[in-house]
């Protein structure tokens, strides 16, 4: 088991979409490294030939006809948006200004 | 009329239908009883008065005009926060959520209506249902009547100290690792989680979407039995839900007979570092279904020594997934100064609205999911858990049901756990092995433990929509302790605030 360093909490923490305040590195590096380290313990089971296991109900490919239904309400939805404009979600700008 | 608060669904059933009380007046009597005493368990989010009597008055309607009404149709319920019903807020017990109206009733609600319960509003619970205390919730932490600087388990703390408050005779719950068992274990009342696909997720926000499945509480077996039939049954909305009849929890819970049952016991599910009190209870009852003419036995399961490792990484890996959705763009919460790209404010937003628990999983699921560490991580974890399905599937080769105790202690002290995740992981280690496999578990209570006299519960576990046989199984041994005690064990919870 690798040890986890501040820089790996950083990084795990960029890719989830966290901004950590740069306090919580240290106590996550920490807590994360117990948790992985008593998890690994999976490791120990011979799973040759074994086909994983996604889910419980053996289902495959649902299908529906593909017919047109009523839908929620548009205002409903928007209702608890955080921001809207012209009946729409209004979002933060997405592209750097160039 | 008696205190409508203490009677259980059946018996609201019953003078509802003889027409003795009104659904308003048994709606007030527990909307009256939150009110004056939910201050010191802090059980509800919010409690939905207006739309709860609004409810009762439709039923008292219906049933005036004769009408056809479920049997249940009036009985009052208490929802966790994590089911959507439309127009009332839905916060996962999350600042994420904080503020928003769901515009949609989850199927479950939909049930829930359709047969006449009325909703008193929702219940606590450790934030997204991670977590086994209710300390995780990002509002306050829900004590347990039994002893109010003890936890009500979790992640349904709020339902199970709801009903064992008696502020409603049902509630709902989920359990995605054990988050409707071993609350309902530490709170002495019965919980049950059905068979995965055997009730609808449609409105269930995700945590873990493979494992997720809303369950039951109630103070006796029946009366879950009967909550487990309205919730149940397939569902197109929800592509996991199973396509046959629901089994017939009802029958099941009122049989009271064991004779000829072969029951097995976990070997792994018990011993050194469990509570003494915990297992003596636990043996008692063997002895109480061996003298009821149930043949038991040890059985092993030998991965189950792996389900709490593989848990915590399939959980975590699928709630690393589900929560991406909380971005900030269309619901909830949003972080913003006006100058901030999308990106920033999804940073921004993610961290302040997720609590610690929440965080941790989060960056855990993304560790086990990334590439150089699935194939050890996740993808070994899926392969573990198919052994310890087929482990289950084998021990139902020779027996009808296993049983183990639902956790390995009673009740902890509020705080006691919340800065050692692996301690707090720990609760779930009996109630993991059938969530993995996907089939149906209950908790009943069976006793105080001798240590702290706190409620221990006893799990169930039966095959594959075979939830029938748990129920069978729990009203025996149900039926067999209330002659012993005179009465439920949840009757000889302490009276909250000086009177029940």
């Amino acid at each position: 088991m690798s040890r986890i360093t501040r820089e790996e909490v950083a990084n795990l923490a960029r890719l989830a979409r966290l901004d950590l305040a740069e306090s919580e590195l240290d106590e996550y590096a920490q807590q994360l490294e117990i948790i992985l380290e008593s998890v690994a313990k999976v490791s120990e089971v011979s799973t040759k030939d074994v086909k994983p296991m996604s889910h419980a109900t053996g289902l495959v490919n649902i299908f529906r006809e593909d017919i047109t239904k009523e839908s929620l309400k548009r205002e409903e939805i928007l209702r608890s948006a955080p921001a809207t404009e012209d009946d729409r979600f209004r979002v933060p700008r997405i592209l750097d200004e160039e | 009329m008696s205190d409508l608060t203490k009677l259980s669904a059946l018996e609201l059933s019953s003078e509802l239908t003889k027409g003795s009380v009104s659904a308003v007046e048994v709606t007030k009597a527990h909307l009256d009883r939150i009110e004056s005493l939910d201050k010191t368990v802090q059980s509800f989010l919010h409690v939905d008065k207006t739309g709860a009597i609004k409810q009762a008055e439709e039923v008292d309607k219906n049933r005036k005009e004769k009408k056809k009404v479920s049997s249940l149709a009036g009985v009052p319920l208490a929802l966790k926060d994590v089911l959507t019903q439309k127009c009332v807020p839905t916060t996962c017990g999350s600042k994420i959520l904080e503020g928003w109206i769901p515009p949609y009733d989850s199927t479950v609600v939909k049930n829930l209506k359709n047969a006449g319960i009325v909703i008193l509003g929702k219940t606590n619970m450790d934030e997204f249902a991670m977590g086994s205390s209710t300390e995780n919730s990002a509002y306050f932490p829900t004590k347990n009547p039994w002893d109010l600087t003890k936890i009500p388990g979790g992640s349904s703390g709020g339902s199970s100290a709801a009903v064992s408050a008696f502020f409603a005779p049902l509630a709902i719950g989920t359990d995605t690792g054990g988050s409707i068992r071993q609350p309902a274990a530490v709170t002495g009342i019965v919980g049950a989680k059905p068979s995965y696909g055997g009730v609808s997720r449609f409105g269930l926000v995700a945590f873990a979407s493979s494992l997720d499945q809303a369950g039951p509480f109630a103070r006796t077996v029946l009366d879950c039995a009967m909550l487990h039939e309205v919730m149940a049954g397939h569902d197109p909305l929800d592509s996991t839900s199973i396509n046959q009849p629901v089994p017939d929890v009802v029958s099941a819970a009122k049989l009271q007979d064991v004779k000829g049952m072969k029951i097995g016991i976990i070997k792994e599910l018990g011993g050194k570092g469990w509570q003494t009190g915990v297992l003596n209870r636990f043996n008692e009852s063997v002895e109480l279904l061996k003298s009821m003419g149930a043949q038991v036995k040890e059985i092993s399961i030998p991965h189950s020594l792996y389900a709490l490792a593989t848990y915590y990484l399939i959980a975590p890996s699928e709630a690393s997934s589900n929560l991406a959705r909380f971005d900030g763009m269309r619901y909830g919460l949003r972080v913003d100064d006006g100058n901030l790209s999308a990106e920033e404010v999804m940073n921004k937003t993610r961290e302040k609205g997720f609590g610690k628990e929440v965080k941790r999983r989060i960056m855990i699921g993304t560790y086990a999911l990334s590439s150089g560490y699935y194939d050890a991580y996740y993808a070994q974890a899926q392969k573990v858990r198919a052994l310890i399905a087929q482990d289950l599937t084998n021990a139902f080769k020779e027996v009808d049901v296993l049983i183990s105790p639902t956790s390995p202690t009673t009740a902890w002290g509020l705080g006691e756990r919340v800065n050692d995740p692996m301690a707090m992981y720990l609760a779930d280690l009996a109630t993991l092995p059938p969530s993995l496999a996907g089939i149906p578990a209950m908790s009943v209570p069976i006793g105080l433990a001798d240590e702290d006299q706190l409620p221990v519960g006893l799990q169930i576990v039966a095959p594959f929509m075979n939830d029938d046989r748990m129920y069978r199984v729990g009203g025996a041994i149900e039926a067999s302790l209330k002659s012993k005690w005179n009465g439920l064990l949840i009757d000889q919870v302490p009276a909250l605030g000086g009177g029940k």
